[in-house]
């Protein structure tokens, strides 16, 4: 379809969105009484926002028969990992200002950062696999296979948010579901493919 | 069957050169008009779940206020951030968003019952609280449990002075406080993220101490809402949740009382909740703080930085099994 690259950009500029708005406040002090919680909190909802958005292309597109939705998936992958980046460098940076004895203290002292960096870890080769020539070389198969990571990424990154909260658990939980529909999905789609894909377009039987 | 024959001419053969570039331009418009549509749709998402509604309020300001204490050599917390980064969960749990949602919340009149163990229980009216003891500037640091502080010129009266108006019996050994649980006013009171209302509680000792303050106000002003008008608890030494708001009920008891947060979680969260840099919450450090307003963390100090006044409560306690 040649509208593909045109998606790409409305994904594209719609995943820019709130980086710009970040950047905007950050120079602005705009940020509210705690920049670094802030800007910690954000990147780390983002994250789960482009995850969460990207794993769901796949249900989207089989329940609407919508094929071009796949050439998306990346780039909300991507971007999922781009703000997974940013949340970490919060973290190193402002909030440890880079002490790395206390970093590595942290990570194994703390459930919640631990799981954070298994998940960061996860994504971090899905994002490196993410291109057409690296997809070749796996071959399909193997590659998809890998790429299946991004679920165990997701209930990680869940996980780690529902650990961190104090006593609030709705918006942690709200993800939960969210991945819990889409992973159900899946395997309903599995036993029942019929039941769970508009139906594709028969194949023409020609005209003798 | 028929067969259709394709057409001799192509279509875009019969379509004009100028009709073609029309065409053009308005899918490049409806393009740019897609883009631009799902870009502001997403930045007004943005905008409203990231930033809660900006407001302004300010209190009355309360005369005759004595400063009774040499003020700490650390920089005031601003009053926009003390207004607006609260944890007032009967509001909101969003820090940022308590001010906004707390904005309309009713603080007068006001009764706060006073009883339990006392020779004299009564109930108070808020103006009476006012006058009962000249208000005093305390400029106190804040540690909040969560790894962040301010520090915030207080105006308010000591405990003791409320306490010893009601005589407490000679069996009293705490104070239990509670919040106003309205259901009308409180958005959250409706859901079970906490056991509501909030109780809190002292020793009777901590609460006799000079520290420990009834805060009516501060910046020389009552209290706003989400600062817990119009009446709060101040316990500088204590985490901030200790310092339960908006409280209504008093009670000296002769056992330990129930605490809010001990009962959520009674790993996380003791009785004494003590600021102690060596004692870590389970599941983050409490060695540093991150000062409101300041770029950076800071080493916290053994109760808050203020061992001299209150260690010797604590003296012969474990304060690890005592958290």
């Amino acid at each position: 379809m040649k509208d593909a690259s045109f998606h790409k950009l409305l994904v594209f500029v719609n995943g820019l969105v709130p980086l710009a708005f970040l950047g905007w406040d950050a120079y602005h002090h705009q940020l509210g009484a705690n920049p670094t919680e802030f800007a910690t909190r954000t990147t780390g909802v983002l994250t789960l926002v482009f995850l969460t958005l990207s794993l769901a292309v796949t249900p989207l597109r089989k329940v609407f028969g919508q094929p071009w939705m796949a050439r998306v998936r990346r780039m909300l992958g991507l971007f999922s990992f781009g703000y997974g980046t940013l949340h970490l460098c919060t973290y190193l940076w402002f909030d440890k200002a880079f002490q790395w004895p206390v970093i590595l203290a942290d990570i194994g002292k703390r459930p919640f950062i631990t799981v954070g960096m298994a998940t960061f870890l996860i994504l971090l080769p899905l994002a490196i696999t993410s291109n057409n020539r690296v997809i070749r070389w796996m071959g399909g198969q193997r590659w998809n296979k890998l790429h299946k990571l991004a679920y165990l990424a997701g209930i990680l990154g869940v996980v780690h948010y529902y650990m961190l909260v104090k006593a609030d658990t709705r918006v942690p939980l709200a993800f939960g579901g969210a991945l819990a529909i889409l992973l159900g999905y899946r395997l309903l789609n599995r036993w029942f493919p019929r039941w769970t894909e508009w139906p594709s377009p028969k194949p023409k039987t020609l005209p003798h | 069957m028929l067969i259709k024959k394709p057409d001799d001419i192509k279509g875009s053969e019969i379509t004009r050169k100028g009709d073609q570039e029309s065409f053009l331009s308005r899918r490049t418009f409806l393009r740019g008009a897609a883009l631009a549509a799902t870009a502001a749709g997403t930045a007004w998402l943005y905008r409203r779940l990231a930033f809660p509604e900006a407001v302004t309020q300010s209190g009355e300001k309360i005369g005759g206020v004595k400063v009774s204490q040499p003020p700490i050599r650390e920089a005031l917390t601003s009053l926009e951030d003390i207004t607006h980064y609260n944890n007032f969960y009967e509001f909101s749990t969003d820090k940022d968003a308590v001010a906004s949602k707390a904005r309309n919340f009713v603080t007068r009149p006001w009764t706060l019952e006073v009883g339990g163990l006392v020779h004299k229980p009564r109930t108070f009216g808020i103006e009476e609280l006012l006058k009962l003891h000249t208000q005093e500037e305390r400029i106190y640091r804040h540690r909040c449990v969560e790894g962040w502080s301010m520090v915030i010129p207080w105006v308010g009266f000591p405990l003791a002075s409320l306490l010893s108006e009601v005589q407490p019996m000679s069996g009293a050994s705490y104070v239990a406080f509670q919040s106003l649980a309205d259901r009308k006013q409180m958005p959250n009171v409706s859901t079970d993220i906490l056991d509501w209302p909030y109780v809190e509680g002292l020793r009777l000792d901590e609460a006799m101490n000079s520290l420990t303050l009834l805060s009516t106000g501060l910046y020389g002003e009552t209290l706003l809402p989400q600062n817990g008008a119009p009446l709060r608890l101040v316990v500088p030494w204590k985490y901030g949740f200790k310092g339960i708001k908006s409280i209504v009920k008093i009670t000296l008891m002769d056992r330990q009382p129930p605490t809010t947060w001990n009962i959520a979680n009674d790993h996380e969260y003791g009785f004494y909740s003590n600021v102690n840099p060596q004692v870590d919450h389970p599941r983050w450090s409490q060695a540093t703080e991150q000062r409101i307003g300041v770029f950076g963390r800071r080493p916290t100090l053994m109760f808050n930085g203020y061992a001299d006044q209150v260690a010797s409560l604590y003296t012969g306690m474990d304060l690890r099994a005592n958290f």
